[in-house]
């Protein structure tokens, strides 16, 4: 049975505050996770657990997360920032990041930027799809 | 000098389960400084106890091949001191594992009773790159401590 978009973001929540030690009232739809929760990359691993476990799903390496092609790749990054098949690439590979995220990203498609896309609401998104499917 | 801080495993389930016991002994250097006239195991040791345990445990589910490093204590909690002439006994079950990261549940008990609990993530590095380069070879399971393993009855590489 599919669980409503509401009951994800709860369980998100509570794997976020086990996860990364933050406060309830932190753990905003729009807070980022490396900025606005202190999230540092092997936090990651832990979270991608967490989730597994939670929802009784598969993370495949490179859903969540940008796909490893894309940074050291010169078709996709120029002088620090995606190209215009870059941003593309990205897209299509999370098409879970938040609208408004990725709009602002693609302002200034910075790659040093690209971890402000990891927002609650980008995993809410992605787990409210990967439950249902 | 060997970092070892587990004598024996006394139990081993590949990809499943391991225990060790360590045995707390005043011919440890450390204890004499941890604290003086007072000599308490640290507790960053039976951590370190936990973290060879079960990265044993993770290391030989996968014969070897990756290159296991702790990354995050997730939890660890001690409920009381533990001293010269006890008994640990770390008890580890991998709870998830996949091509990047294992995840273990770990119990720490002395003499028989829960002293507490050290739940730990592992990376397998070679996957999780972001760029970086480690050498070829496994530095964390070289050849002398596979053979080591042997003391232990855990067969390095599942010869």
């Amino acid at each position: 049975m599919a669980i409503s978009r509401d009951e994800v973001f709860e369980r998100v929540k509570e794997v976020l505050i086990d996860a990364l030690g933050v406060d309830d009232d932190e753990v905003l739809e729009g807070a980022t996770l490396m900025g606005d929760l202190g999230a540092e990359s092997i936090d990651f691993l832990d979270i991608v657990f967490r989730l597994e476990k939670t929802f009784s799903i598969k993370i495949p390496r490179g859903e969540l997360s940008p796909p490893d092609d894309l940074q050291n790749n010169p078709e996709y990054v120029e002088s620090g920032k995606l190209t215009e098949k870059g941003l593309q690439r990205l897209k299509d590979a999370m098409p879970h990041a938040r609208d408004e995220d990725m709009k602002k990203f693609e302002e200034d498609p910075d790659i040093a930027k690209m971890p402000d896309l990891f927002s609650v609401g980008m995993i809410v998104n992605y787990v409210t799809k990967k439950a249902a499917a | 000098m060997r970092w070892i801080w587990i004598d024996k495993f006394t139990a081993f389930e590949s990809g499943r389960y391991a225990a060790a016991i360590k045995n707390v002994t005043l011919a440890e250097d450390h204890l004499h400084d941890h604290f003086p006239a007072y000599p308490v195991m640290p507790a960053c040791l039976m951590i370190e106890g936990m973290a060879q345990t079960a990265g044993i445990l993770v290391g030989e589910a996968r014969d070897f091949k990756e290159k296991v490093i702790l990354a995050k204590v997730k939890r660890a909690s001690f409920l009381r001191e533990v001293r010269p002439g006890e008994q640990l006994r770390y008890e580890a079950t991998i709870e998830q594992v996949s091509p990047e990261a294992a995840s273990t549940a770990g119990k720490i008990y002395v003499d028989g009773e829960l002293l507490g609990n050290v739940d730990i993530v592992f990376s397998h590095i070679d996957n999780n790159l972001s760029g970086l380069t480690f050498p070829k070879e496994n530095f964390v399971f070289t050849e002398d401590f596979k053979s080591l393993l042997h003391t232990y009855n855990v067969s390095a590489g599942r010869a």
